[in-house]
């Protein structure tokens, strides 16, 4: 499609009248009028995003006392330090079983609220969206009060088993496990949402198919279902991943990295090195390791994605 | 329609007297004629103490014409710090900062030096202790003037009647309200006897191993209590020394009869532990005994600060001090100083500490006798060694005499906590002060 008012005959004219004609022209290709429209969101998205990401890789080049260039030198100095790589390491371990986990419970959700009954579908879909319509802080909040180290409500209920008293947020492996149950809790909703909508858009045509052909359940499900939602599952996740690399709130208000940093991810550490302790091209350092690990992660996804759109 | 015509003398008389308005208006002394300034105080969580500070300096401002612009900042979540850290970025925002402990020294290069108003205020209030000099002070340039408000002490916090019955300790003979106190014997052996016998008794005391303040703050009087340094005051790396191993060989006695789960402590657990009744002692500031009097009176009126046990190497309390500075880009710099000096008078640091109920500590020496003190209770005297009247213990802050800049570090990382847990935990002792060393390595980039 052409998007470019074509004149042929125009030879010449005045000056002024050129100018005016030339305006008119360019307001009324698609794309200048889309660009115009864009424009304000173009803005705020300069403004607000890519300001701030330039200004951070600024930081990030400069020493502690941010009188200096120091080009990779952050960089090199954090990849001797033992805490980078625990913080590395405890972040892919938290947002990849946080993850897997959430894609996990939001698909078998998904698949019981698709089975409940049409008019009763509404009331299911609202209570189980409740935990990802709660801001996390407050709802963080709440979790820190069930784990708390003296009073846990938890470990009170399991103290009438005779289990317990489990120290949830003060040994190592059981904060990993509290930040990561936190985080599945607030996650899981954003995908059983995303599955209920492309569940809904299987057709129903394909299961009468597969019924017919004799196929059972299982075969159902991963030669129907999971095909058919392979692009929204490839989405969720990748945006998924990035928001999870990135939180902050979950671990900062549960155990705030401890006990003995067991629990710090990119964004609690940066905090703690560049806010806390005064250092902010180093605290800008960390968080900025996370983009090309999620770089990485977001080209092989959408480009499998592309490549199945291709190939339809 | 008639014109009136300008006559020439009328056109000259005109011309002058407009003249001179021109040139003397910005001298008339009109309702803000000194100014605009803007403050950044600390939200303090005692109710209606802000309120003491927003009249001092509305006083001040009628008095000197300045139009004034307070916002209280709290320091829930960190938001005070992050707000420095955005001013400090953007070089623009408050004439003022109230800054705590490690921010004047983090941000020294973008500060207006006070030594103007701080040597007037040293000769009329006392002088400052060492920490508010290591705290303040960088190069001879004092970097802010010490606040009363939000400054304290961080020393145990005990419960009468428990240290008597079950340690044998009666706290109140030997911190006596109104008199010296009789503590020649409150050394870290009688404490960690008492901590044992509380333990059996079932209440323990309340001390934190997690990383946040309050257990960074104890860990950090009790390593100086043995002489203990991670960096000198020169920057000399002193991790491996006895001092260190005797002070983390303490922590493994001290941790066996401290509550179970201290490792996931923060500055808030020690605070509950007391009002619940769980424990005979915490170390603290009043705030966790001002909460009990309003929550749970009983265990209010058996509360008593008192001074820190001695060790090997003297008697060290945490003190915690905050600093209002002045940043370098401010536009009126004469009138912060003034305003900095006014709150700064007897009087009014007197109205703010009696406004927090006794939890704000002025710096200076001659003001840590207020009646406020002496007064407050139940039971009547509880506060009176807060404090530190008679100068019984030597207030310090966790990491010092190492550089500010990398005593920040060790603070915020809580190096002598986690040092502690890892050889509480079983490690040995010669990888702990590996790893502390690695780690304060670290903390020395500039």
């Amino acid at each position: 499609m052409v998007d470019v008012a074509f004149q042929s005959n125009r030879t010449a004219a005045a000056q002024s009248g050129r100018k005016r004609v030339g305006l008119r022209n360019a307001l009324r290709r698609k794309s200048m009028s889309a660009f115009l429209m864009t424009l304000p969101l173009i803005l705020l998205i300069a403004i607000l995003v890519i300001y701030p990401a330039i200004y951070s890789l600024h930081l990030a080049t400069l020493n502690k006392a941010m009188t200096k260039f120091v080009g990779f030198g952050n960089f090199e100095f954090l990849f001797k330090r033992e805490t980078f790589w625990l913080v590395v390491k405890q972040s892919c371990i938290f947002a990849i079983s946080a993850v897997v986990f959430k894609a996990l419970i939001g698909f078998i959700v998904a698949h019981f609220v698709h089975n409940v009954p049409a008019n009763k579908q509404r009331k299911w879909r609202g209570m189980l969206l409740v935990p990802w319509v709660i801001p996390p802080a407050m709802s963080t909040l709440a979790w820190l009060w069930l784990f708390d180290p003296s009073y846990s409500a938890f470990n009170y209920t399991l103290s009438i088993f005779g289990i317990g008293p489990i120290p949830w947020t003060g040994d190592a492996m059981w904060a990993r496990f509290s930040v990561i149950l936190v985080n599945v809790w607030y996650g899981a909703p954003f995908f059983m949402i995303m599955y209920l909508a492309a569940l809904k858009s299987v057709p129903d045509q394909l299961y009468e198919a597969a019924a017919i052909d004799g196929a059972n359940w299982w075969q159902r499900i991963w030669y129907v279902t999971l095909p058919m939602m392979r692009n929204i599952i490839a989405i969720t996740t990748l945006f998924s991943l990035i928001v999870t690399f990135a939180n902050f709130d979950i671990v900062r208000i549960l155990t705030a990295g401890g006990p003995l940093d067991h629990t710090h991810i990119f964004a609690t550490w940066a905090f703690r090195v560049g806010i806390e302790g005064s250092d902010i091209p180093l605290g800008a350092s960390v968080s900025l390791f996370m983009v090309p690990i999620l770089a990485v992660a977001a080209i092989f996804i959408l480009r499998d994605i592309t490549k199945r759109g291709n190939e339809a | 329609m008639s014109r009136k015509k300008l006559s020439r003398r009328e056109f000259v008389a005109a011309t002058a007297l407009s003249s001179a308005a021109l040139i003397t208006a910005p001298y008339v002394r009109g309702a803000y004629a000194a100014g605009k300034l803007s403050m950044g105080f600390w939200d303090h969580w005692v109710p209606g103490a802000n309120s003491a500070s927003t009249e001092l300096v509305n006083e001040w401002a009628a008095k000197e014409k300045v139009e004034v612009q307070i916002d209280y900042i709290t320091s829930q979540g960190n938001k005070n710090i992050v707000t420095i850290a955005a001013e400090a970025q953007a070089k623009s925002g408050h004439d003022i900062f109230q800054m705590p402990t490690w921010w004047p020294q983090a941000n020294a290069e973008l500060l207006e030096p006070v030594n103007d108003i701080m040597d007037p205020l040293i000769k009329l209030n006392g002088e400052v202790n060492g920490t508010v000099k290591y705290l303040g002070q960088a190069d001879g340039k004092w970097l802010g003037v010490p606040a009363s408000v939000g400054s304290q002490i961080k020393g145990p916090c005990s419960r009468i009647d428990l240290m008597k019955k079950y340690a044998n300790i009666d706290v109140q003979e030997m911190y006596p309200a109104g008199s010296p106190p009789k503590a020649d014997n409150w050394t870290l052996d009688t404490f960690l006897k008492a901590a044992e016998a509380c333990h059996k008794a079932g209440f323990p005391f309340g001390i934190g191993l997690g990383e946040t303040s309050d257990n960074v703050d104890t860990a950090g009087a009790i390593f100086q209590s043995f002489g203990a340094q991670l960096v000198d005051a020169k920057g000399n790396l002193t991790v491996k020394t006895d001092a260190v191993r005797q002070s983390l060989e303490f922590y493994k006695k001290l941790l066996a009869f401290l509550p179970p789960d201290v490792a996931a402590w923060d500055d808030a657990s020690n605070n509950k532990w007391l009002v619940a009744g769980k424990g005979a002692m915490i170390m603290n500031p009043p705030s966790a005994w001002a909460v009990a009097k309003r929550d749970a009176p009983q265990v209010a009126e058996q509360c008593w600060t008192h001074g820190f046990p001695a060790g090997p190497k003297g008697r060290f309390a945490p003190y915690l001090p905050f600093f209002w500075s002045i940043w370098s880009f401010s536009k009126n710099k004469e009138a912060a100083k003034s305003l900095l000096s006014h709150l700064s008078q007897p009087a009014s640091i007197e109205k703010m500490v009696v406004a927090s109920g006794g939890y704000d500590l002025p710096a200076y020496e001659k003001l840590t006798t207020l009646k406020v003190w002496e007064e407050i209770g139940p039971p009547k005297g509880t506060l009176y060694h807060y404090p530190n009247p008679f100068k019984h213990q030597t207030l310090s802050i966790a990491a010092s005499p190492a550089p500010p800049k990398v005593a920040q570090q060790i603070y915020f990382q809580a190096t002598l906590t986690k040092m502690c847990l890892r050889y509480y935990q079983g490690e040995a002792m010669e990888k702990t002060l590996a790893w502390a060393e690695g780690e304060c390595e670290g903390f020395m980039r500039s």
